[in-house]
């Protein structure tokens, strides 16, 4: 059952071959019993969980089924769900039960979905590993000595272990992406403002954007199709007519222009990385498609400006952390400054409190034009790359990331070599355009590769029908780590 | 793993260099304690991220406006009128300390 995609579920419940309790307490059941070998999820809340399932069974029942419905979903720990802990990898919310659902839950609750769990994280989303998470490091199910990636490496440590058919993260910088590539599954960071952030823990507002997560592109559609949508509640929520983000998935690829920047092609990833990117592209080439190269000058420029502009937003985001409101507060204080002091200190973990310093500091009196004034002017230049290059092709593709796992602890005390791990996937963040992860192949190492494709405004849907044809004449998304069948 | 990187951002840190006073001002704007040790150790770590954030620098943007937002939308308006319903009990019910409707902190007022 846990090997099926999200679409071959959906068929078994549409036939009520198997029923949501059935599904969603053999993910239960499985989650505790090999979470300790993945430490994947943070909390599990197996009445609430057979709950829905239960209501998901009755729906389906009564023909009121819809894709969705019954199919069991991890759901990244930054999004707040009603009556759950919401920890963010915290311990500044380590006891904060969200008093209401993210608007992404409520389209998902709507659509008769189960959350079967909430996932470790990066704390805060700050992170490209899932170790700064106070729950304690994710471990990668293709080798538990590296890493799964991050931020949203409990989502795809879950998925990739076979723990959840789905889930969900968020990409400020390469968060689902980067953590899809190297646990060896799919996801997709929708173009800004798609999917709304209302009830997703703030880190940087300007670049924050929620997805799905799961081993197929068409299941990605399937999650797509009920996490968009306009919500009044987020400031940036783009008001534009509903799609089916599925629709493009049997559209043939003759003819397609793929755009490969030279620069993500000369620039640094290992040697693993790049022989399974390069027999992608021949597989498109096979499919019909066609390669031009293309090029984004200022991508080098991207990870700097990326390092003003994240901090910034996030010091003053995380501003709201004071102890008073809602989560931690330290016991012992003199007065209301010493409170705010020794709360934020005790609360937050080292890179969480690096950020905010770095970000304080860029934001502060005499450095705010030097700094974020300039990140702002350098990032339309790097989405002005992307525009040109766009004019040349219809879908960029990549490396996701340079390397494939590393190992636990690696480069936690180094943090610009961690920051780098996510020079591919930042553009598209700062352009606000679509970017998506796919597993196409493996490093000598047996080391999953993800393949990125970057898409413009909006192209969401072709993108997927791009992964899903090329899901269709290869096998890389199906293979599982050894050790799960 | 990234052979490009390490050499290159050391030599714009050496140009940049924030000095402890510097860690400990925001520090403490960002209401972070800070202890002598810990300040130390962020400010070798943050003189690397600020070699890396002066590569951005040099660029000349004469003439190029600034991006805030991906898409270049504008704040959407409503109407003024009320639509969310009181839920000062459930948003309370995960505070600290409340008392009779109140967030409770350290006295500021002798």
């Amino acid at each position: 059952m846990h090997n099926a995609t999200i679409k071959d579920l959906s068929m078994q419940l549409a036939a009520r071959k198997i029923s949501s309790v059935e599904l969603s307490g053999h993910f239960i059941n499985r989650i505790k019993h090999l979470n300790k070998k993945y430490n994947c999820y943070i909390t599990l809340a197996e009445d609430i969980s057979l709950r829905q399932a239960k209501a998901a069974d009755q729906l389906r029942a009564a023909g009121k089924g819809q894709p969705l419905t019954g199919i069991p979903i991890a759901w990244k720990d930054i999004f707040c769900t009603r009556g759950w802990l919401t920890t963010c990898g915290s311990k500044m919310l380590s006891n904060f039960v969200a008093p209401y659902d993210a608007h992404a839950v409520e389209q998902l609750n709507g659509a008769g979905a189960v959350i079967i769990g909430k996932t470790n994280m990066d704390e805060f989303a700050m992170g490209s590993s899932s170790e700064t998470s106070f729950y304690g490091p994710v471990r990668n199910p293709w080798n538990p000595d590296t890493v799964p990636g991050g931020s949203s490496g409990g989502s795809a440590a879950a998925v990739a272990a076979r723990l959840a058919p789905g889930a969900t993260g968020t990409d400020t910088g390469g968060s689902i992406r980067q953590p899809a590539a190297l646990s060896g599954i799919c996801g997709l960071k929708p173009t800004y403002g798609v999917v709304s952030r209302y009830g997703m823990i703030a880190f940087a507002s300007s670049l924050d954007q929620g997805g799905p997560m799961a081993r197929a592109a068409e299941d990605l559609a399937l999650l797509m199709n009920a996490m968009a949508g306009f919500d009044a509640r987020d400031s940036t929520s783009l008001e534009r007519a509903r799609e089916d983000y599925a629709r493009d998935l049997g559209k043939p690829l003759k003819g397609l222009k793929i755009g490969l920047p030279k620069e993500f092609f000369t620039q640094g990833a290992a040697p693993g990385v790049m022989k399974a990117i390069e027999a992608a592209m021949a597989e498109y080439r096979k499919l019909g498609c066609e390669t031009v190269e293309v090029s984004l000058p200022n991508m080098k420029l991207a990870v700097p400006v990326y390092y003003v502009l994240a901090p910034a937003e996030a010091s003053s985001n995380l501003a709201r952390f004071d102890g008073v409101r809602y989560g931690y507060r330290a016991p012992e204080h003199s007065d209301l400054t010493d409170m705010y002091l020794k709360t934020r200190a005790q609360g937050f973990g080292a890179e969480v409190k690096r950020r905010i310093l770095i970000g304080t500091y860029v934001l502060s009196h005499g450095y705010y034009d030097a700094y974020y004034i300039q990140a702002q002017k350098v990032r339309r230049l790097i989405a002005r790359d992307f525009a040109q290059a766009f004019k040349r092709c219809d879908v960029i593709m990549g490396p996701t990331s340079p390397t494939t796992a590393f190992k636990l602890g690696e480069k936690m005390n180094d943090p610009v070599q961690m920051y780098l791990n996510d020079i591919y996937t930042i553009p598209a963040n700062l352009a606000g355009l679509p970017g998506m992860s796919i597993p196409c192949g493996f490093d000598e190492k047996g080391l999953p590769v993800g393949l990125q494709i970057i898409g413009d405004l909006f192209a969401e849907a072709r993108m997927l029908g791009v992964a899903h044809q090329y899901q269709l004449a290869t096998d890389w998304h199906a293979r599982a780590p050894a050790g799960i069948e | 793993m990234i052979p490009y990187a390490a050499p290159i951002f050391k030599v714009f840190a050496a140009v940049m260099a924030l000095k402890l006073d510097d860690v400990k001002r925001v520090a403490h704007l960002a209401r972070v304690a800070i202890d002598e040790a810990e300040a130390q150790a962020v400010l070798a770590q943050m003189n690397d991220v600020f070699g890396l954030i002066a590569q951005m620098q040099a660029v000349d943007t004469r003439g190029v406006e600034p991006m805030s937002h991906a898409l270049d939308v504008t704040q959407r308006l409503r109407a003024d009128s009320v639509t969310e319903a009181d839920q000062s009990a459930a948003f309370q019910s995960v505070a600290p300390q409340v008392e009779g409707g109140l967030y409770l902190v350290p006295k500021v007022i002798e």
